[in-house]
């Protein structure tokens, strides 16, 4: 039918702004300087400054996605309880920093955790000695935490928001106390919420460099870091789009099994986050 | 039993909110202390304010971001929109190649999608705000389609059918029954393009050439160089502007929003 002509602009635009300049990364990251096909690039990641970056990456982006689990899921849990309506303001506040400009964010941290920031002149107030957070992985942490929590804290509120009080009922009536009806019902009912919230915590994570470069210095390396560098200190773009390109498979593997869990436990259901 | 519980729900959900909105309020008293060192208070002041305004940097870094991002979204709804339309007509083959591609930037590494659009235009063309045009409707694109093509599946396509037996064009039908009926999606969908673009930073990072920047890249130079207190000023404002777009969007599109899912 004629409709499908109105799929034209996007058809052209997908092409060419999406596939195209992903096969640009693609082929810049398997060719060497002089435009010769080498898989150097990639097999750069054997480096020991990339691997221990990817390594530091993987590590800071999980232990902020287990921090960020741990402190939502009763958040979530309490909301969901005496807040059901997903428009009350308070579940709105939660919401609202999801909204706020992510380096205003980190500025804000930046704020608290300086050598001269709120903190440390708290704490000397209390007469406790002064910390020194910024520039260490502790602070990364902290800001990875700090800016995508509420991104863990929606997606577990909305599973268990949706959760039909009579399947509670219903498990509560034929024995079950209620340790049991979290472990059988409401946790298995809530994990698409949770495995929605670590994809979005931890995928962003393992290529944050921003954060890194602010909150964790110039001696920190990431693996976004190192990316960034190679593009914009070292100009050495083919090296910079096949360490990218490996980030790019490790990202959608990660997801492709995340979604794996995802359908199995409930069908596919949450579309997106 | 069950009233001390409620009452430790409550407590941990206030401390955990005090905890996210700390740092935030702190940026807002930091806006209006006269002292630069940022833990001493050296009295009220609206000097940063006043500074900010006169600011060209960050005055042409706000009206990039604004017509930038207002551009990014408008084409992002289009073109979203357009897509949203014909795929229902499409096999079920292309209807998946829409999805699958429109996931891409939506799933993939922001520094990755960033680093794409600016070896296209590095290598092609030239890097500047065309790039970092195409690349925020690119980034908002997934959010319109996700938005607008459940609302069309939703509906009721006689009505269409009828409009055209009483004697409606095309177009007029589609801007009479379809248009209303689909609205709530697109607006939603423009408003998550909008914040999208808003809120990028790594992607503009690497699709910017020099000498252009928007909200998040001249925030990130001054984090880098040292804070200049205007920042505190813009933040205070942005926070506020935030803040009331969110207050109209809640109020405008509740209807849009068991669509969105989030």
């Amino acid at each position: 039918m004629k409709r499908s002509y109105l799929s034209g602009p996007y058809l052209v635009w997908a092409a060419a702004f999406i596939l195209l300049p992903l096969a640009m990364v693609i082929y810049y990251g398997c060719t060497d300087e002089s435009g010769h096909f080498t898989l150097a690039n990639i097999a750069a990641m054997k480096d020991w400054v990339h691997y221990r970056a990817f390594t530091s990456s993987l590590i800071l982006a999980f232990l902020a996605t287990l921090i960020c689990l741990l402190i939502a899921y009763p958040l979530a849990w309490f909301l969901s309880q005496h807040f059901r309506n997903s428009s009350s303001f308070v579940v709105m506040l939660f919401i609202l920093p999801m909204w706020i400009n992510f380096l205003l964010r980190v500025l804000a941290l930046q704020v608290i955790l300086s050598k001269s920031g709120m903190l440390n002149a708290l704490l000397r107030f209390l007469g406790f000695p002064a910390l020194r957070l910024m520039y260490t992985k502790a602070a990364i942490l902290i800001g990875m935490v700090y800016d995508y929590i509420p991104f863990m804290i929606l997606p577990i509120y909305n599973a268990l928001t949706k959760i039909d009080e009579s399947v509670v009922e219903a498990a509560m009536d034929l024995g079950a106390d209620k340790k049991t009806v979290f472990r059988r019902i409401i946790f298995p009912l809530s994990l698409p919420g949770v495995i929605s919230g670590i994809i979005m915590v931890f995928i962003p994570n393992i290529s944050e460099f921003a954060v890194a470069d602010i909150l964790g210095g110039s001696k920190i390396l990431l693996f976004g870091n190192v990316i960034e560098q190679e593009f914009n200190v070292s100009s050495n773009w083919n090296l910079g789009s096949g360490l990218s390109v490996v980030l790019m498979l490790f990202v959608f593997a990660s997801m492709a099994i995340m979604n794996r869990k995802d359908s199995k436990e409930e069908g596919g259901g949450v579309p997106l986050w | 039993m069950v009233k001390k519980r409620g009452i430790f729900g409550r407590i941990y959900i206030l401390i955990i909110c005090l905890l996210m909105y700390a740092p935030l309020f702190l940026l807002v008293v930091c806006s209006f202390n006269a002292s630069k060192q940022r833990s001493i208070w050296g009295g009220f002041t609206l000097h940063w304010y006043t500074d900010m305004f006169r600011d060209e940097e960050v005055i042409r870094a706000v009206t990039t971001s604004l017509t930038l991002t207002t551009a990014a979204a408008l084409t992002a709804a289009v073109i979203g929109t357009l897509v949203s339309l014909g795929m229902t007509t499409m096999k079920r083959r292309s209807k998946a190649l829409v999805t699958i591609t429109s996931n891409i930037p939506l799933l993939n590494a922001d520094i990755v999608t960033g680093i794409s659009i600016m070896l296209l235009f590095a290598h092609f063309l030239s890097l500047g705000y065309t790039s970092v045009y195409i690349a925020h409707v690119t980034l908002g694109l997934p959010y319109v389609i996700l938005n607008v093509s459940p609302r069309i599946m939703g509906m009721d396509k006689n009505i269409y059918e009828a409009a055209l037996d009483l004697g409606a064009g095309p177009l007029y039908a589609f801007r009479k029954v379809v248009l209303p009926e689909i609205f709530p999606g697109i607006a939603a969908g423009f408003f998550y393009a909008f914040t999208i673009s808003m809120d990028d930073f790594v992607v503009t990072y690497f699709s910017k050439g020099p000498g252009m920047n928007t909200i998040s890249t001249m925030l990130y130079q001054q984090l880098r160089r040292g804070i200049n207190p205007e920042m505190y000023a813009l933040s205070t404002l942005l926070f506020l502007a935030i803040i009331l777009l969110l207050g109209i969007a809640n109020r405008v599109s509740m209807s849009g929003k068991e669509v969105t899912g989030t």
